[in-house]
Order: C-alpha cells, then sequence, then structure tokens
C-alpha cells in the first residue's frame, strides 16, 4: 500500500484530508510540525497556534483514524527561514507573507524529506487547491471553495513537488468539509479557521520584530509626495503601504501610507488616488509548467490573498524574473506580497513583487 | 523488540511485581489506621524503607517517600533554600548539564532572588571537586550536582565534591536518579547531605521515588495535608509502589557487581561498533560514565528521523529530551558539553538493560550503522558537506 504523510495542524481541514487520504487507500502517518514556541512569538502562556492543544487536536484525530501520528520539531528551520526573513522583509520596507515562506521551505520542502525518509511517496494538506496531472505534466488549479481557495500561496511549487502532493480538500467546499468533520466525529469540527500569522497571535508584529532583533526601530519623518516633512513616525517597520490606521497626521484628506523610504527612514504619505498603479517588476517567479515562456502571457494577476484576479500581461525579462503590468491601476501593489498569475482556473506561476515603480 | 531506552524507564522486575502484588489485594490497609490490618501495612512501609536505607547506607529516618525523582529534587531544593535563606546565604552551585527538575527548580528560586551559578561541565561531561571548592562563597546555600547524567551518563566525582562541600560546611545535594541501582552508593561515605531517586528507573514501578535527607536537616514541604512521612510529605503513602521500590532496589544492589561488569563489556563493544561511522563521536566521557550507557552524535543525521527508523527496526532508543508535545528539543546536555546546535541535534541515547544479549548489541550495531547510512544519502546537508560546501564538524 502506498504511505502518505499527512501535514495535521490540528484544525478541521487537515483533519478531513487525513481522512479522505486513508479512505482513497492509503497508509497513513499523521504528523504536526512544531514551527515556534512562545519565546519566538514573544508571549507567555499557551494561546498560540502550535500550541499544545492543537498538537493534541492532531493526535485525538490521527488516533481515531487508526494511524500512527509524529511531532517533528522544525522550530530552528522555522525561526532562519520563515521568521527570519519576515524580519528582515519589514526592515527592508517590504510587506511579508510569511505563510507563503513556511509552505516553501518548511512543508513541501522540509516535510517532504521527511516523508521519502519515512518511506512515504505522498505529502498531504488540507488546503483549498488541486493537483492535476495532465500530458505535459502537473497542474495546480484553485480551489473548488472561491471563498477558500488557497492556490495563491501555493505558486512556489514546482514539478517535481507537485508529482509527490495530494490535496484531497481541492474539490470540496468549506460547508462540505465540516460536514464530513461531524459525521467522523472529530473533535475538532467546530474549531474555528486559524487567524493571519501563526507566530503573531495577537496580531502586532511590530513587537513580536523588536523581540526578535532587541532593537528599537528608529523614528522619522512622514513626508508628502512633493518630500515635505509633515510628521514623525515611530519606525518603518510599522507601516505598510495602503495603511490608513494609527498614522495621526491631517492632509485635509484621509491620508494613506504610499511607500516606505528606507534609505531616509521615511514614511511617503499620500490619498487613496495616490495607491494607484498598474505595473510592478516580480522576482523569484516560479513558472509551474517548466521552462518561462519568451513571449508576453495574458494572465489575471493577484496582487494579495483577498484580491481577486484581475486582468494583466507578464513579460519575463530574465528567467527568474518579470514585469507584470494590470489592464487597469490596482490599490496599493506592495513590495514584499506575492503576485500571482492565473489561467482562469490554473495557476501558471507567481512571485514576490520586488518594486513598483 | 530491542528495548534500549532504561534511561527513560525500565520494566518491573518480578520480585518488585512479587512484593507490590499483596499490598494491592491483601495488605491494602490505610498505614495510618490504628486497626491492626491498617498497621501490618504500617509495618511493611517501615520495613521497605529500612530495606532502601541500607541500600544507600543511610538511616531509615533520613528516607522520605516522593512521588518520584522530580518531586524529590524540588523538595532538596526547596529545604535547602529555606535554610540557606533564614542564614540570608542565597546563592547556589549547580551544573549547566542537570535535570530540567533541577534546573527549572533553580529557575525559579533565582525569581525568588537566589543567585545560582552554574558549573561548566567541560567537553567531556564532567565536573571537578576544585572547581566547586572556587565557586563556594561564605553565601553558598547549597551545591547540588548530579551523581551520574541521564542523557550521555557521566559519572560525576561524588565522594570528592562532598568532601568539599562537609569541610567548607555547605550542604550537598546530588540527583541520583540515573545511578540509584546502577552505581554503589554510600550517603556516609560520600558525605552526601540529599540524595533525590526514582524507582522505575531500577526495575520498580513508576510514581515513586526518595529524598535522603541527613538527619537534622529540616525538610521544607512542598505538599501539606495530614502527617504522612514525619509530616513532611502529605498524602496517603503508595505502599504498592514503594515495596515493589525497595525490592527492586535490593535486588539491583545485590546484583551491581556481576551486572556491572557485564554492561561494561557490552557497553564498549557497542561504542567500538558505533565508531567505526564515520563523521560521529561519543558524547561523554568513556571511562567515568554508567555502564548502561551510549550516546553518540552523527553529523548530518536528524534525531527525530534516526528514532523513526530504529523504530522501524523494533529499536527503542532516544535523542534529546522529549518536549510535552513529544517532539525533540535539541539536548541542553550537549549544547553544555559543547557540541554545535547542528549536530546536537543528531544524538542517539541507547541505555541498555541487565539482560541484553551480546547478539542484540550486534543487531544494534548494524541497524544504527544502515540507517545513518541510508539517511546520509538522502540528506541535502551531507551532499553538501560532501562536496566541500561546508566543513564538517565532527572528524
Amino acid at each position: 500500500m502506498a504511505k502518505a504523510l499527512i501535514a495535521m495542524s490540528g484544525g478541521v481541514d487537515s483533519s478531513v484530508a487525513a481522512h479522505l487520504t486513508l479512505q482513497a487507500g492509503y497508509e497513513g502517518i499523521g504528523c504536526t510540525m512544531r514551527l515556534y514556541d512562545n519565546e519566538d512569538a514573544a508571549v507567555s502562556g499557551e494561546s498560540t497556534c502550535c500550541s499544545l492543544d492543537d498538537v493534541e487536536d492532531a493526535r485525538a484525530v490521527a488516533f481515531r483514524l487508526g494511524m500512527p501520528h509524529y511531532v517533528f520539531n522544525f522550530t530552528e528551520a522555522f525561526r532562519r527561514q520563515v521568521i527570519g526573513k519576515f524580519i528582515r522583509c519589514y526592515q527592508c520596507g517590504k510587506t511579508p507573507n510569511p505563510c507563503i515562506e513556511c509552505n516553501r521551505y518548511l512543508k513541501f520542502e522540509k516535510l517532504l524529506e521527511r516523508a521519502q525518509v519515512l518511506g512515504c511517496d505522498k505529502i498531504v494538506t488540507g488546503h483549498y487547491a488541486q493537483v492535476v496531472e495532465t500530458d505535459s505534466g502537473f497542474q495546480l488549479r484553485r480551489g473548488a471553495d472561491a471563498s477558500k481557495d488557497q492556490s495563491y500561496v501555493l505558486y512556489m511549487l514546482t514539478q517535481e513537488q507537485l508529482k509527490h502532493i495530494l490535496l484531497p480538500l481541492g474539490g470540496l467546499t468549506k460547508t462540505e468539509v465540516r460536514r464530513i468533520a461531524e459525521a467522523q466525529g472529530f473533535v475538532n469540527a467546530h474549531k474555528s479557521d486559524s487567524q493571519d500569522i501563526c507566530f503573531v497571535p495577537d496580531g502586532d508584529y511590530a513587537r513580536v520584530i523588536q523581540a526578535h532583533t532587541g532593537e528599537t526601530p528608529a523614528a522619522g519623518d512622514f513626508v508628502d509626495l512633493q518630500g515635505n516633512v509633515i510628521g514623525q513616525h515611530q519606525g518603518l517597520i510599522h507601516y505598510t503601504v495602503g495603511q490608513r490606521r494609527g498614522l495621526g497626521i491631517a492632509i485635509g484628506k484621509p491620508a494613506y501610507v504610499c511607500g516606505l523610504d528606507v534609505p531616509r527612514n521615511r514614511v511617503i504619505i499620500g490619498t487613496n488616488d495616490d495607491l494607484f498603479t498598474d505595473t510592478c517588476t516580480v522576482e523569484a517567479v516560479n513558472w509551474i509548467a517548466g521552462a518561462p515562456p519568451q513571449e508576453p502571457v495574458r494572465c489575471q494577476a493577484k496582487i494579495r490573498y483577498r484580491h481577486p484576479a484581475q486582468p494583466a500581461t507578464v513579460t519575463f525579462t530574465d528567467e527568474h524574473t518579470a514585469v507584470l503590468k494590470f489592464d487597469a491601476s490596482q490599490r496599493a501593489i506592495t513590495a514584499g506580497q506575492a503576485a500571482v498569475f492565473y489561467d482562469g482556473e490554473i495557476v501558471l506561476g507567481g512571485g514576490e513583487i520586488r518594486s513598483v515603480p | 523488540m530491542i528495548y534500549a531506552d532504561n534511561a527513560a524507564t525500565t520494566k518491573v522486575s518480578e520480585a518488585a511485581l512479587a512484593a507490590m502484588l499483596p499490598c494491592l489485594t491483601q495488605v491494602y490497609g490505610n498505614p495510618s489506621s490504628l486497626y491492626a490490618f491498617g498497621q501490618s501495612a504500617k509495618e511493611q512501609l517501615e520495613d521497605a524503607r529500612a530495606r532502601i536505607a541500607r541500600c544507600l547506607h543511610a538511616d531509615p529516618k533520613e528516607i522520605t517517600f516522593t512521588s518520584g525523582g522530580s518531586e524529590a529534587d524540588n523538595q532538596a531544593l526547596r529545604t535547602a533554600a529555606a535554610l540557606g535563606a533564614k542564614k540570608g546565604k542565597k546563592h547556589i552551585i549547580s551544573t549547566a548539564f542537570e535535570h530540567h527538575a533541577i534546573l527549572h527548580t533553580l529557575d525559579a528560586l533565582k525569581k525568588e532572588g537566589f543567585e545560582i551559578t552554574l558549573l561548566d561541565v567541560h567537553e567531556n561531561g564532567l565536573i571537578t571537586a576544585q572547581q566547586v571548592a572556587e565557586a563556594i562563597r561564605p553565601d553558598t546555600a547549597l551545591v547540588t550536582v548530579m551523581f551520574a547524567n541521564n542523557e550521555i551518563g557521566t559519572v560525576q566525582p561524588i565522594a570528592e565534591i562532598g568532601a568539599v562541600c562537609r569541610e567548607k560546611g555547605v550542604l550537598f545535594h546530588t540527583d541520583a536518579v540515573q545511578a540509584a541501582g546502577h552505581l554503589p552508593i554510600d550517603v556516609q561515605a560520600m558525605q552526601i547531605d540529599m540524595l533525590s531517586l526514582s524507582g522505575h528507573k531500577f526495575h520498580g514501578p513508576k510514581g515513586t521515588g526518595v529524598l535522603y535527607a541527613r538527619k537534622g536537616i529540616r525538610l521544607e514541604n512542598l505538599i501539606y495535608g495530614g502527617a504522612q512521612e514525619r509530616n513532611k510529605r502529605a498524602g496517603t503513602e503508595n505502599l504498592p509502589a514503594i515495596a515493589g521500590m525497595a525490592a527492586a532496589l535490593e535486588e539491583s544492589v545485590a546484583h551491581l557487581s556481576e551486572t556491572t561488569e557485564k554492561l561494561i563489556r557490552q557497553r564498549d563493544r557497542l561504542i567500538r561498533g558505533l565508531s567505526e561511522i564515520p563523521h560521529s563521536t561519543l558524547n561523554g566521557d568513556a571511562v567515568h560514565r554508567l555502564p548502561s550507557n551510549v550516546n553518540f552524535c552523527f553529523e548530518a543525521i536528524e534525531g527525530e528521523s534516526l528514532l523513526l527508523l530504529l523504530d522501524d527496526k523494533g529499536i527503542c532508543a532516544s535523542s534529546g529530551s522529549a518536549c510535552t508535545s513529544g517532539s525533540l528539543d535539541p539536548s541542553h546536555v550537549l549544547l553544555a558539553i559543547g557540541r554545535p546546535h547542528e549536530v546536537a541535534h543528531g544524538s542517539l541515547r541507547l541505555s541498555l538493560g541487565e539482560d541484553i544479549t551480546d547478539d542484540e548489541i550486534d543487531y544494534l550495531i548494524a541497524s544504527v550503522k544502515d540507517v545513518v547510512t541510508y539517511l546520509r544519502n538522502m540528506s541535502p546537508v551531507w551532499r553538501s558537506l560532501n562536496e566541500g560546501k561546508q566543513p564538517f564538524v565532527l572528524p
């Protein structure tokens, strides 16, 4: 019987994914990744996502399904490759998406290595997206539940990885998943969905960054688009492009962060209209089908998780870099976030937004 | 299956089981009851106390039963801290590689205003009596040094440390959880003031332990309630477990010299075999170590993977210490003896039982060699080490 290693967070999605994997005839091994401790999250107590409760929920489901369950300590790799990059990204005036880095380095690299060590051909996660094998290779497609679709955070998957990935929830809706969990009597059938960033449980990412670096970010100037100083900011890491709340400055109209000038430690302020641009450069691009196309490609592109895909053209300038030009201007294209290219349901690829000209 | 994790826990011996059973179904009275039936339980309890005292060369009145090694460690440290604080002494000396029952209690005491000195255990996992002597100050309330380390098995010069502490008039406690039943212990000759041990590490049952405290040391309560254990540890005594622990300790001590000789021979055979694995190293001193303990680091190996694959081959072993979630943290002991993080992650502890055979030792050697080779062949780290992209840590 083929063996599958199932990544179980303790939540309802991965629990149902585990159940469906066994139903599909695989011999399952459940595992939970321990990714950070309270020190990394700069909190005391046990209120966080990789907390004991989640591990115990995952274990309870695995035992109920009659399969072994292991906890893997990946805290070091997570600290280095996810939290470390998260901090560096903010320090460069960008807005990172750590879930993508976690998928890249932890779930689909380190965990895949573990799966191979354990003789598992497949790795299973509870993502809402679909892997389809075609004559020309593997395709990544949107999840059937449009409101839960997570293909955006999986754009970095390569052909070699897709070959080993099962996403049993891809064709289901969240409602169907909860129904299966209830029918199976899983302890977590009614557990709420996890929130934003697991290692920033209260959303105060600046505090987590300060706890890791031990540094208080330097205060600096708010400037308008003409470079006139209009106030004092509390340190660049507190701001992200498109932000309106917590600025404490008046310019006669609602004020937004339009850019971060790292060399001069300045936050550039403008109006909502100033946030609209149509072009950005995307780096470290992964083109799922393999070699990047020579010609410009028409597609629909997303510039953040909750952004509805918009018509655009991708033109590669070298093997890993592309210029993304939308047909219409988009609000707050933000460096550090992922740009992901779609052809309808199919994910063509994506990369990290480097700069917005 | 080969059970090679006897430092974690052991199988209850026939002798221990035989001592326990009557206490469960026949002499089940409460030792504190007045009637004869209860008093016969009390008699068994005191008999167990006397026999354990004899094994340690202590007086029965110096033996307090606890729920295990961790409780005994906590109570010993709390006692010394309270005695010290009365005299304005708030300095405690210990080592960096103690069990967490000691280290975390010391953390708590630190928050309460105690100053803690952790002695360097060097690359071989040993401290010297001279280090202790040099660290003692006029305000030192306690020296606590583990008898034998639970991970790398190194055995400290306890008698020498005892002599230094006695001469300087400082209380000396030792966590002997790994040593009791496995090494000769004489609390008088070794000048030990307090000692902790745990029943299930020498084929007794889990959930029972002993705190030895030299006459005149007034124990600080952790648990208040009834008058059991001379008022120093409330709660109805776990007589079945205590009787089992006493039988197990007596049996272990009686056979100590023969099992020691056999285990040392087998341990060294295992060490020789595993040393043939390139880029590996034995952790802890080769001579001053528990007869049952073997601990290696293998470069470019993750302990978790190693254990899972050994489990597949029917071998129970351990690596680092398990955290509450069941995942493995890099061992604080290996970090304390100076192993770098990436190597400390690839450790393996095999702790042998007295009944292990030479064939099983050979199977252990062959299996570990197989698994290490298999894992290295799949490891990107191993590949880059061999391509010279990064230097080997272990020769």
